[in-house]
């Protein structure tokens, strides 16, 4: 079979199994798409901006656990991708980006639309390649699906220039089976002593805490992890990459650990004697600061990538390998094991931690006039909890509310930028989860200020009717930044409210959309299940919220896990009794 | 302290950028860096010498080990080793200097490689205190200009960095 480059992308990327390309064309790229007009078996979404088509491609890869595809012209097009491809690395998550790039004589002459884009997404992306002949392209992007698959999984970016998709220059194709690189060979299973070193420590630890992160959701271990909260009967806190690991409802969830973390989970950090991390990254908006991150515990660390091993923690156990079949082996050198962990041990642990439990640290004040953001939360996930449900959010207070809110039972339902705290992320994420689960029901919680960053996405919902579900919690300000300026700038505002608001309602409606305005509490529940009960919709709900809720608990940057802040609610509530 | 690593890595466009790319990135010190093709042609040996406590270096060498193009690498600082350096310095050799000139490179086995009326090169080979040595004794109104290449570094024993 001859095909031209242009030909041997698009097949590739049908060889490599690709359903769906976010992408926006453009004259680098004109060849490719003419070869995509062509064919019937990948289905291209053209986004409104090129950040879309990267934060769309990362939601289907988060979702489904397959990589993510965005297809870019040069230049503007790559740049503007650049935002969705650091969002996706620092979080893991497996995606191929292509850009156009203009042909290979011009390259280096500043030519009409020509950046140097492997250059500016080498510190942010797995790896990157620009081809410069026809005849790699097909070995190129079976190497970058790989690598952006394998081991820690992240975003791989192929920049093509426009002669190499030359329509009239044609080779023989075929797509490479396997991929083998000498440079590249991640590791699977974990090493047999170092399991049985971490056992060691597990049946004789006294206050274990398993932390794990968005390292068991990426690796597919959420059973496993399962199997080892039932075997031991240790308490387990997520981070916010880390939620739906374990359902939200088993009694042995703690909560998300943090900065916005639950008290239990945190104080559970803070005197533990063994901390069992699995695929997280001991990030700072978790362990807080350094120098007092659990500082009675010995730590096991079990992670896919050796350099996330004693990077910010020094390990005393560190298990190099893919957590599913670490926690498996794990779990079945437990079950062998004569000793068991320590029961009476764990008794008294648990009396301790419920205690902190009952401090109950996610108390807000009610209201019947004002709706309190953590109420609209908690009616959303009233409404949806039967529903095969998905929700992805932006970046902010609204992201925190839901995270602390919104019990997930399973893994991938959750969807959100962790590591670079994305705004604009929330929208193009739900159309790349829509678009992977056309049936379930996909809502993306966002604040006034995260959704006009990528608000032009509402033309290509109406596009491909995608029944997406808009809860935009309406503060009036960028309520994060506002909640820091009242708390450690003595209430100095500074550019954070966000004025001349449109009247989302309205503007929904002009892209074809249905608009709400909700903002009486005694509302909420049935206008959630007015929209939820438009199936084929989108729905845009701008939820007018309490202007100066602020999330709690908090620790302050720099502070430890044992230094929260507790809601001024909860500390008057608790002083009157 | 102060640690050599050699570094076998893929001979493509890119890759030296990569590794300059990540010290920058991630606030690494950098000393030194060399680096040229092997005798196998798709392969580029880098020697680069690099400072930190034993946490940073530990890091370091994860952080390199994680770049795809990057095939071995090794501490070289681990074990014994052997380092050298090549210097080329050019000074003013003018009348009544020329023979001291002359007699300090002999000291040093250095050669003397390129002659004018009023000048000498002289290239010089060894570890880094040798060299540092040696520009310390050339007096300092002599020298018009200096060129290092940075340390080289082999381990000492039959064993090789390879494939």
């Amino acid at each position: 079979m001859e095909l031209s480059g242009a030909e041997i992308v698009v097949q590739a990327l049908i060889d490599e199994g690709v359903e769906y390309i976010w992408g926006y064309p453009g004259g680098a790229v004109l060849h490719i798409y003419d070869a995509l007009f062509q064919q019937k078996k990948i289905r291209h979404i053209l986004v409104r901006h090129e950040q879309a088509a990267t934060h769309a491609a990362d939601g289907y890869a988060r979702a489904t656990g397959k990589p993510g595809v965005a297809l870019v012209t040069s230049g503007p097009g790559a740049t503007n991708a650049v935002t969705g491809i650091a969002t996706a690395y620092m979080d893991s998550i497996p995606m191929v980006v292509l850009t156009g790039q203009v042909p290979t004589p011009f390259i280096g002459s500043d030519a009409f639309q020509e950046v140097d884009i492997t250059g500016i997404t080498r510190p942010c992306v797995k790896h990157n390649f620009l081809i410069k002949r026809v005849e790699d392209i097909a070995e190129t992007i079976a190497k970058a699906f790989y690598i952006a698959t394998t081991g820690r999984p992240g975003p791989v970016l192929i920049d093509i220039p426009k002669d190499v998709t030359d329509p009239n220059v044609r080779i023989p194709y075929e797509y490479p089976r396997k991929i083998s690189m000498r440079s590249y060979k991640p590791v699977e299973k974990g090493h047999p002593k170092q399991i049985r070193k971490a056992v060691d420590l597990m049946v004789k630890a006294q206050r274990p805490v398993i932390y794990t992160g968005g390292g068991v959701i990426l690796g597919d271990a959420s059973e496993e992890l399962r199997k080892l909260v039932e075997v031991t009967g240790f308490p387990v806190t997520h981070t916010l990459m880390g939620l739906g690991a374990v359902p939200a409802s088993d009694k042995r969830f703690l909560g998300m650990l943090g900065m916005h973390g639950t008290y239990e989970a945190n104080m559970a950090m803070h005197e533990s004697d063994l901390i069992i991390a699995i695929g997280a990254r001991f990030d700072d908006r978790v362990t807080g600061k350094l120098a007092s991150f659990c500082p009675h515990a010995q730590v096991i660390h079990v992670d896919v990538d050796p350099a996330s091993i004693s990077k910010n923690v020094k390990v005393d156990v560190p298990i190099v390998g893919q957590v599913k079949p670490v926690l498996r082996d794990m779990v079945k050198v437990l079950k062998e094991r004569k000793t068991k962990p320590d029961a009476a041990a764990l008794k008294a642990w648990w009396q301790r931690i419920e205690g902190w439990r009952a401090v109950e640290c996610l108390k807000y004040p009610p209201s019947d006039k004002v709706i309190k953001p953590q109420f609209a939360i908690e009616t959303l996930y009233k409404v949806t909890r039967r529903r095969d449900f998905y929700l992805t959010s932006d970046v902010g207070q609204h992201q925190m509310f839901a995270a602390q809110f919104y019990p997930f039972e399973k893994p991938r339902r959750w969807i959100n930028s962790g590591g670079l705290g994305t705004m604009g992320f929330g929208l193009p994420a739900a159309m790349g989860v829509q678009q992977a689960f056309p049936k379930a029901t996909v809502a993306c919680v966002t604040g006034e200020a995260s959704i006009q960053m990528c608000i032009q996405e509402l033309a290509t919902c109406s596009q491909y009717k995608l029944p997406l579900k808009i809860i935009l919690l309406n503060n009036g300000y960028m309520g994060m930044v506002r909640q820091w300026q009242e708390l450690f700038y003595e209430g100095r505002y500074s550019h954070s409210y966000v004025d001349a608001l449109p009247d989302f309602a309205a503007l929904a409606e002009t892209y074809g959309h249905v608009g709400m305005t909700i903002e009486d509490p005694g509302d909420l529940e049935a206008a959630y299940k007015e929209a939820f009960g438009m199936k084929d919709r989108l729905v845009f709900m701008n939820v007018l919220v309490d202007p100066e809720e602020n999330v709690y608990p908090m620790i302050e940057a720099g502070k430890g896990h044992h230094e929260m802040h507790m809601s001024p609610y909860l500390t008057a509530e608790r002083e009157l009794a | 302290m102060r640690h050599i690593i050699s570094v076998l890595i893929e001979n493509e466009s890119g890759a030296l950028a990569r590794v300059a790319g990540l010290f920058a990135a991630r606030g690494y010190n950098i000393e030194s860096l060399t680096v040229a093709p092997t005798e196998d042609p798709t392969l580029s040996r880098m020697t680069l010498v690099t400072y930190g406590d034993e946490r940073i270096i530990e890091q370091i060498i994860k952080q390199l080990n994680k770049l795809i193009d990057v095939v071995k690498l090794l501490d070289l600082s681990e074990g014994p080793h052997i380092e050298r350096e090549l210097m080329m310095v050019k000074v003013k050799a003018e009348k009544g200097m020329r023979e001291e000139l002359k007699r300090l490179a002999d000291i040093f086995r250095a050669n003397i490689i390129d002659v004018t009326a009023t000048s000498y090169t002289i290239e010089l080979t060894g570890h880094g205190h040798k060299l540092d040595a040696f520009l310390q004794a050339v007096p300092e109104e002599t020298l018009i200009e200096v060129v290092r290449s940075g340390p080289l570094g082999i381990s000492r024993g039959a064993k090789g960095l390879g494939l």
